[in-house]
């Protein structure tokens, strides 16, 4: 509690036990009519007068002070007239008491909207502090603002690394928690590229920075989370509209209903009887519980808070979204669209399948990898990689390239052939034909056929489920692809996509894009998921652009209205729950907070409840709407 | 020009949301925004009225919310 709240609570308590006194006086000792205990009347009165001011100066001065500035229909104003109609009518209790607790539940709501201000501050909290930069040999701590690029900055275990850069010497694993949301260790050495906002485990780096803190990964996260909460979502929007006729009507059905029935009724009788207009529990104290209800505060605080929430929430599983808005239609999205490669699939080359004859499996790779050594092809890549894997030596010597067919090689002194299907023909050897999708690399040793290896890009993990998941919510799934049609299907059917549209050229994607936003059902939105890499046109014709690992790709950042930090498509779902989750909280507190609001008024017009319900009316239900708001936070 | 500034003492949502209404009023100002939840305005003026647009931004705040102050 800050110092203000804890002056409050004790004016609170104060005002309270004055109250209670109070209270005593008038109905406990008070109890005898005929005299006995008797207290005269201005003894209560002078007490509750002096509880009223101990708990409600700060409210009377705003209200002068506001109505002086031209604000009519201000809280405090209209807070004033109910608890001074209420004493002047003979409710002192009831006047200081709505008073009272008005202040506790104001109390409640700042404590609670503080706490929750500050936990979403320290979610997204990956601020480096401080950057220690060496100039001149020496080693000194300074703001990262004020390391220029090209400087040498000293990383310690422990620290967050502060400014993007390379690192020149030190080797260590950085933790890059705060960015993508997953604990994963990513170890650099020398010449590798390191990224602000990650932690340094263990070892110690000197890393040459390569841009300037304005320019940095980190910047960029947080002016993006900052900004957020400038796209407002509709129902933000639709709440500020609310909130601008809502007071306005409710006080002057206040005022209607201080002045027509109470005339009326009391004009029936002749205008000699004017306790059922005046009189406690008549038509002027109905209409001043009216204002204490006018206050819109429950949704103008929850509403944005709820969304605020739900971003904070979503920045901790490495998930970014722009802006409340995206949250919105993220939640009623209906249509996914995929890219294909580096999406779905990881978009590098690896072996999948190994087919040897007459030898085994290792054996085959072992010559692949061996003929491919000197080779530079993503193809070759792969497969020493994949031999690397097997822990295999096999050598070659004297290896030749034959362009557009494969290699030729020496290997333990046999003569290898490895390429495609056309060496094969060329040489004369017999190959099956094969149609497994991805590329597929035969191998024959001194003339006869030893068998092949299938390359093919592969699926990211978690692929399969996460969009397992998507289908639960009634999501379609979509994939584009320039690829071949073959390679396409087989990605499609292990994924589970529901249809794929492959062979595309870059345009092409964009118009299956308009497409298939055409056909979307009824107030649903289209996601189109891209990792950035010229699907920039697709993802703004998209409702919400997706981009997925965004870590140090500017462009996905710019292009994109969701990033998911890490490569993980596993975070869509998520982003999608707790999207999801969000909307309905923000819906759940509309309908509560208006719902229960218009009850009390209803049930206050016919008299049925007191002040005492119109002030919980009003705070209590803020307050409620708060806590359920903070619900977001928690994924 | 768009700049942000800090807002001390904000503590009524209803009141953040009549300032920015009023804030955007202004002449000069193009777009403001009063955000509650992270007490901050961003206001959005033309580059040679800034300085007079923030200078009515002060006043505005002080009008509509008194406890509230800008942090220039």
């Amino acid at each position: 509690m800050s110092k203000k709240q804890k002056k409050m609570l004790l004016r609170i308590i104060i005002a309270a036990v004055v109250w209670v006194a109070g209270f005593v006086l008038e109905h406990v000792l008070d109890i005898d009519s005929a005299g006995r205990f008797s207290v005269p009347g201005f003894i209560h009165l002078g007490i509750f007068v002096a509880a009223y001011f101990i708990i409600g100066w700060d409210i009377l001065w705003k209200a002068i002070r506001n109505i002086a500035h031209g604000q009519v229909f201000d809280e405090n104003f209209l807070m004033t007239i109910a608890s001074i109609g209420a004493m002047v009518i003979g409710e002192y209790d009831e006047g200081v008491a709505v008073m009272i607790l008005y202040q506790v539940g104001e109390l409640f709501q700042s404590v609670a909207v503080g706490k929750s201000r500050r936990s979403i501050a320290e979610m997204v909290d990956i601020n480096p502090e401080y950057a220690n930069v060496e100039r001149d040999g020496e080693v000194s701590e300074v703001s990262p603002e004020d390391v220029a690029a090209g400087e040498i900055i000293v990383v310690r275990p422990g620290e967050r690394v502060p400014l993007d850069g390379t690192v020149i010497s030190g080797s260590s694993e950085l933790n890059t928690a705060a960015l993508t949301g997953e604990s994963a260790l990513r170890a650099v050495a020398g010449g590798d590229e390191v990224i602000s906002g990650c932690i340094n485990t263990n070892g110690l780096l000197r890393v040459k920075v390569s841009r300037p803190y304005s320019d940095s990964t980190v910047a960029r996260i947080l002016e993006l989370v900052e900004n957020s909460s400038e796209n407002k979502a509709k129902t933000e929007n639709f709440i500020t509209r609310f909130a601008r006729v809502y007071t306005p009507i409710v006080v002057f059905a206040a005022v209607a209903l201080a002045i027509i029935p109470g005339l009326i009724v009391t004009a029936m009788n002749g205008f000699t009887d004017y306790s059922e207009w005046l009189g406690e529990g008549g038509w002027l104290y109905r209409a001043l519980s009216f204002l204490v209800v006018s206050c819109p505060c429950a949704l103008v605080i929850s509403v944005p808070l709820s969304y605020f929430g739900g971003i904070g929430g979503a920045s901790r599983h490495g998930i970014m979204i722009k802006g409340a808005n995206y949250m919105e239609e993220l939640a009623k999205a209906r249509t996914f669209v995929f890219d294909k490669t580096g999406t779905l699939t990881k978009g590098s080359f690896a072996v999948t399948e190994i087919v040897p004859e007459g030898m085994s499996a290792d054996e085959l790779l072992g010559i692949c990898a061996a003929a491919e050594t000197y080779s530079t092809h993503p193809i070759a890549q792969s497969i020493i990689a994949e031999g690397k894997k097997h822990a295999l030596t096999t050598t070659a010597s004297d290896a030749e390239e034959i362009a557009g067919y494969g290699v030729r090689a020496t290997v333990g002194g046999s003569v290898a052939l490895v390429g495609n299907h056309r060496l094969m023909a060329r040489e004369n050897i017999a190959a099956p034909s094969v149609d497994t999708p991805g590329t597929v690399v035969h191998c024959a040793v001194d003339g006869k056929y030893a068998g092949y290896l299938v390359i093919s890009d592969e699926i990211k993990p978690g692929v399969t489920a996460a969009l397992a998941e998507l289908k639960k919510h009634g999501a379609r799934t979509v994939m584009l692809t320039g690829d071949r049609k073959a390679a396409a299907e087989a990605i499609a059917r292990t994924a589970g996509i529901d249809e794929f549209h492959a062979e595309l050229l870059p345009d092409g994607k964009v118009s299956q894009v308009e497409a298939l936003y055409k056909a979307k059902p009824e107030n649903s939105t289209l996601v189109f998921v891209g990792d950035g890499m010229n699907d920039a046109p697709a993802l703004a014709r998209a409702d919400v652009g997706i981009a997925m690992g965004a870590m140090g790709s500017d462009a996905a950042i710019e292009a994109a209205d969701i990033v998911l930090m890490n490569d993980n498509i596993e975070s869509l779902p998520t982003a999608m729950r707790i999207s999801k989750k969000t909307h309905s909280i923000v819906m759940q507190n509309i309908v509560f907070a208006i719902g229960v609001k218009v009850l009390i008024m209803l049930l206050t017009a016919f008299g049925i409840t007191n002040m005492w319900v119109a002030v919980f009316g009003d705070v209590g239900v803020a307050v409620i709407a708060i806590l359920n708001a903070m619900r977001t936070m928690r994924n | 020009m768009k700049k942000s500034f800090k807002l001390i003492d904000l503590d009524c949502a209803h009141c953040a949301a009549k300032m920015e209404e009023a804030i955007r009023k202004l002449p000069g100002v193009t777009n403001a925004s009063v955000n509650f939840l992270q007490q901050k305005l961003t206001l959005e003026a033309d580059d040679d009225k800034f300085d007079e647009a923030l200078k009515a931004a002060v006043k505005c705040c002080r009008d509509v919310e008194p406890d509230c102050t800008i942090k220039i």
